[in-house]
Parts: C-alpha cells; structure tokens; sequence
C-alpha cells in the first residue's frame, strides 16, 4: 500500500483532516500505515540536488571523523556514551546514507531515519559550535527533517501541529476569535486589581504589538493576564492582532516548510497591517526562532529581518527594568537558591545571554543566583527541544534526556529553576514530575508581577476613602 | 627520476593542487545561498566579515576554543601535528633551496634543530590520532577506508623525509620516495578530504558569518567559541 489514508505524503490542510487524525489515538493507525508507506525517491533525489549546495555538500565531504562533537552532544552524553549518538555518526549514517544512495532509500530506513531525526537530536546546534571544522548537524538535522517530512515520515504530532499551522495559523485550534475573547476576558479578570488595564485589539501604530503562544491561550490564560498588567504598569502603548498572533511554529518543528511560511507570514501581515513600531513576543525560544531568526528567510526576506523590529520577552523586560519603566521592590527580591535556563533558540543561536543576566540582577538578592554548568550559549538543551516534548512516540528517549538538565539543577543547588520558554519550561515540569527531585520552575512574568513596586495611581484606590 | 620528479611532476602537483583549490574556493563561496542556508550574506557584509574573521581565528589559537579546551590531549595532538604539517613542508631550509631553484622565491626557515623537533612532534602525534581512530569507540564508528587512505597519505612524507635526513637506508631512493610523496599530497588535496586544509577556512568563515549575522552577531553578542 503506497499511501495511507493517515499517514502520506500530503499535509493537512482541513479542519476535519486534523479531527481525523486526533481520532486516531496516539497515531496507532497512522504508524502502521507508515510500514508500507512508498518512497519517491526522484521527488528525493531532485530535491536534494537543489538543496544540498555549498554549505552542507562541504559539511559532508570534509568532516574529519575526529569525534570531538561526540562529548558536546547532551543526548550522546546521557545515553551511555554509545558511538550511535556521536552528531557526525548520526547524521552521516541518515542523510549522508540517503545521499549516498541518490534517494533510493527503504520504508525501513525512512522510520529509523524518522527516529534518529526526531528522538536522537533535538536541533540545539550544540555540536556545531565544538566542531573544528564548524560543521553544525542540527542545522542538518533540521533539513533532513523537512526531505522526511516531505515523504511523509513525520511523528503524528507534528503532522497535526503543522496541520493546525495550515487551518488555523496557530498551533492548535484556537481561532483568532477563541484568542481575542479569551484575551479580553483574562484582563476584565484583573480590572479591579489593577484599574485601567485593559487589551486594545488591532490598535495602528502602537509602540508595541504582542504575540504569543496559543498554548497561553488554551491552557494558561493567566500568562495573558500577566503580560497585559506588566504592559499597563509600565506605561506601554501596546496591542495584539486580531489575526496573527500566533508566533510559535509546529511546522518548524515537522520540517514542513511551506506551512513555516504561511505561518510567519500572517504574523507579518498583522505588522504591515497594524504598523507597529515593534514586535515583543512571549517567553518562548522556538517561537521567536521562528518569528524572528529564521522566519524572514522562510518569508524570502533579503534583510534576514522581520518587517519591523522584534524582540523576545526578555529583552523588553530587561529594557522596562533598565529604564525603569518598571521598579522592583528590593524587599521582595528572591531571596532563595536560583538557577536560570538558558533557551538554545535565543541564548546560543539569537545572542540573548546578556538579557536574561541583566534580569536576574534585578529581581534576585544578590548572592542568591546560582549559574548552571555549562551555561549562556554553551548551555544544554532542556531536553524536550526540536518538538522532543510533544512526541509520544518517543516518550521514553525524551524522558532519558531530561536527565542532563536534572543533573544541572542539582548541581545548582538551587530550589527554583526560572524558565523563559514554553518548551524549557514543559521539560523542567515534565523532569521534576518524572525524577521528583523537589524543585519549582517559573515564568518571569509571574515572578516579576508579584515584586513590582508600583506607583500609587496605578493601584485601586481605597473604596472607604 | 629525480629530475623527472622535480620537474614536471612538481610543477604539475604544484598546478593542480593551486589551480584545484581555488576552483573549489571560488565555487564553495558561490554556492552559497542566502536562502537555502537562510543566512543574510549579502545584507550585512561587515558583520559576516568580522563574524568570519572571529570564528577562523580563534580556532586557530591552540586551547583558543572551548572545543579546544574541553579536550586537551586532543587538542595537544592536533596542533602538534597541524603545525608540523604546516611548518615543515613550508620552512625546512632543504625546501627554500629547493623552492629558490624552482620558483626563484623562498618562504622564511626554520633552524635543523627546530624543524628536527618539530617533525618528530609532528609524528608522535600523528600516530597517536592514528591511535585515538583504533581506540576510541566514537570515532572508530566514524571512521572508514577514505580516514586510513588520508592518515597514510599524509604521514609518508614525514617518515619518508626523516629516513633522508637521517641517511637511512638508499639515500637517493629515499629522497625520490619523499618527493613522490609530498607530490602525491599535493594531487590530493583538491580531491580527497585534505581540501580541508583550505576548505577549514571556508567552513569556519560561513558559521562565523551564520553566527555574525544571523544568530547574535547583530544584537552585539559574539559568539564564545
Ligand atoms: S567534530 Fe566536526 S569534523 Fe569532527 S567528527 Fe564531528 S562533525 Fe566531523
Ligand atoms: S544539535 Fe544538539 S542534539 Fe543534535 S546532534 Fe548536535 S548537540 Fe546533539
């Protein structure tokens, strides 16, 4: 059977497609139509050709097979040292085999290829930057991903992930009215705590236009909140879109590069649109790789940049703080053991470590912050990056890898992990429920909403007065 | 045979080699896309400069990198080697005669003493990489016949250059063994994985650009290689 009713090479691009495919528990028919799924190895082989130019042809051909990217690897290092996970060995016994082989490649090396792609690197670039000759294998496993995805070997996740990217321009199904409801509704929420606050949707020429993750509006609405309060506090003329709100990237994730662009797209017509003078987005490292590093180029955008400028979460709060546009109380600075997460998708590939740094200096009794080792872009992956969280299918490979970070906390010592980034901040959940080791993990927004400092005609006045 | 070796054999070697590499330079850096590598090459040269600049440099200082510095005996072995290969072919006063007579110019040198030294460096830790590929299970799964083709390839002129020096065994014999073999490094270079001695600087220039454009550089934060 060459193509699955489920599982095949097209993506999905209809609301009942994604109904479909969810109906089919933990993707139990979807696998197994994988088994017999054909491979077309021309549309393989041509696609290479056009793609594997200069950069990654000369990564292939002059890798000295020294093995010094074997110890930078966080998932070599955690999996018993076996030569198997060794990035060079990984990637060459994958995409340097379906090379080799100009395509013609079988269904059962597609799957395995499937499993080292998704469960064996999570993309963190770690390797590229111990590698003497400057070979960077998450960035070919990143590739290899989409010459897989467009074969249909995908984990069942993503397709539906990359399928929500396609209907609904988020990564789940939350619609742009579910969005703005749900926003509005969180800040009438706090209207009486903090008065004037308030979400002013497709606002022209604001200072500011956020975006987010739609995690935050199905299952964590109070994020919502947070970031409208931390906004109103600190005097920012801000907005959301009403379409394009969406900064995160499943799709990335699935290799499914023409959704990449529809997505990224439609957060840069809302700029266009509304003209703001920035873009700020949530605390979240692959989304802002996605909206701001590599989305332009998904975009053909020649300046590598989005339309107007954006930043990531930390960077406007470190300006907020810096500037003092917000003001912390002293007093209620943490006063525990703290340790930060470095996200790979902003500290080591966006150059973001000074930001968060200057953070912790503000909102942390000095003494009390604790560095993880290695740290800043030499950091490791949480352990559940590149879409590693969300795939089932490799449950237990993930939950192996979270062992790096646990070791890292504990060695911190400390009691608080602060985490700026949905996916870090899943594995660091996912890691204490699955070792215990007696931890709690937060957002800045919260933790910073809760030791502000705020000035007399922001606070509700006193109804007896 | 040694005129015909270092004659028109040297000067072909010599050709292909040079000729061989800047074809692949040139071709190496128009291959490269801004799109398919989504890196903004074009937009932002002085980034990409200096970002290229950082990223060739600093590995070329020894213990320069953490790469370097998390192993050290790797690191000892490699610019021990490294800077044989380098030194050596290019320093050795025999050489400069040669290169004098041939080409009528000549490089700097280095004294017997030290060149002496540095060869022996060279081999020691030549043969302890050789060493490191049998042991070491994460690099002998990486390694195949092309590894052992280019590890021979390039410890023959060493060996075959101290036999001379030291007048072991037919010295005329030696000596056309060891210009053969330097000779056949020079026809390999442009065609076997030893196009990494200028591929190196190609490969290291695009992430430094990767990095000083797109993935920091522009935000003011250098990559800490
Ligand atoms: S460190 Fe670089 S050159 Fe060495 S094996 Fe790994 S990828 Fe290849
Ligand atoms: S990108 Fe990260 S996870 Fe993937 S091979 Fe390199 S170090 Fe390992």
């Amino acid at each position: 059977m060459p193509e699955g009713t489920l599982c095949n090479k097209k993506p999905i691009e209809t609301a009942e497609g994604i109904t479909t495919l969810l109906a089919d528990k933990s993707g139990a028919k979807y696998y197994e139509e994988m088994k017999h799924l054909d491979i077309d190895s021309d549309l393989l082989w041509k696609t290479i050709q056009n793609t594997v130019k200069s950069r990654m042809k000369t990564w292939l051909e002059i890798c000295a097979h020294c093995g010094m990217c074997a110890d930078s690897c966080f998932l070599y290092q955690v999996n018993g040292r076996i030569p198997e996970q060794v990035p060079a060995y990984k990637i060459q016994s994958t995409l340097g085999e379906i090379i080799k082989k100009k395509g013609k490649v079988s269904n059962k090396f597609m799957r395995d290829t499937m499993e080292v792609a998704w469960a064996q690197c999570t993309c963190c670039n770690r390797c590229g930057t111990y590698c003497p000759h400057g070979i960077d294998t998450g960035i070919m496993f990143g590739y290899l991903r989409g010459l897989l995805h467009q074969q249909g070997f995908v984990p069942w996740e993503l397709k539906i992930g990359a399928g929500m990217h396609r209907v609904y321009h988020a990564q789940m199904d939350v619609t742009d009215e579910d969005f703005v409801d749900t926003f509005e509704w969180m800040v009438e929420e706090y209207e009486e705590d903090y008065p004037g606050v308030k979400v002013e949707v497709d606002k022209d020429d604001a200072d500011i236009m956020y975006t987010v993750n739609a995690r935050e509006v199905k299952h964590y609405p109070e994020d919502l909140a947070e970031a409208a309060i931390l906004f109103h506090i600190a005097g920012e003329n801000w907005t959301v879109p009403s379409k394009g709100w969406e900064q995160t990237s499943l799709a990335m994730f699935a290799g499914d590069w023409a959704a990449c662009k529809i997505q990224v797209e439609s957060v840069y017509e809302a700029m266009d649109r509304l003209k703001p003078k920035r873009m700020v987005g949530t605390e979240c490292g692959h989304a802002h790789r996605a909206t701001v590093v590599e989305g332009p180029y998904w975009a053909g955008r020649p300046d590598g940049k989005p339309p107007v400028e954006s930043i990531h979460y930390v960077e406007w709060l470190a300006e907020a703080l810096r500037e003092g546009k917000l003001k912390i109380d002293p007093s209620k600075r943490i006063k525990e053991p703290v340790t930060l997460q470095d996200s790979c998708n902003y500290i080591r590939n966006h150059g973001m470590k000074n930001a968060t740094r200057e953070i912790m200096s503000h909102i942390v009794e000095p003494g009390y912050f604790i560095e993880m080792a290695p740290n800043k872009e030499h950091n490791y992956c949480c352990g559940g990056g590149g879409g590693f969280n969300g795939i089932g299918l490799f449950r237990s490979q993930r939950n192996q890898a979270l062992i790096t970070k646990r070791d890292q906390i504990l060695a911190t010592g400390a009691k608080l992990v602060i985490a700026p980034c949905h996916n870090c901040w899943d594995a660091i959940r996912d890691l204490e429920e699955e070792y215990e080791i007696g931890i709690k993990w937060s957002f800045l927004k919260p933790l910073v909403l809760k030791m502000l400092d705020i000035p007399e005609h922001l606070l509700p006045k006193d109804e007896d007065e | 045979m040694y005129e015909i070796l270092t004659g028109p054999v040297f000067y072909l070697a010599l050709g292909v080699c040079i000729i061989g590499m800047i074809v692949r330079f040139v071709l190496y850096f128009k291959g490269l896309s801004w799109q398919l590598d989504r890196v903004a090459y074009k937009a932002y040269p002085g980034a990409g400069f200096k970002g290229a600049v950082r990223s060739i440099y600093k590995w070329l200082i020894p213990y320069g990198t953490y790469g370097w510095r998390t192993q050290p005996v790797m690191a000892f072995a490699f610019f021990g080697f490294h800077i044989g290969a380098v030194f050596i072919p290019l320093c050795l006063i025999a050489h400069n005669v040669f290169l004098a007579e041939k080409l009528g110019f000549s490089l700097f040198t280095i004294s017997t003493s030290v060149a002496d030294l540095i060869t022996w460096i060279a081999v020691f830790c030549l043969l302890f990489l050789t060493l490191r590929r049998l042991v070491l299970p994460e690099v002998r799964i990486l390694t195949d016949r092309k590894d052992w083709g280019v590890l021979l390839i390039s410890l023959a002129p060493f060996i075959t250059g101290l036999l001379a020096r030291y007048q072991v065994g037919d010295y005329t014999l030696m000596l056309n063994l060891h210009i053969l073999s330097g000779e056949i490094v020079l026809f390999a270079i442009p065609f076997t994985k030893l196009s990494h001695v200028f591929l190196f600087f190609a490969s290291r220039a695009q992430l430094g650009m990767d990095f000083g454009i797109k993935r920091g550089g522009l935000k003011g934060t250098k990559m800490a290689w």
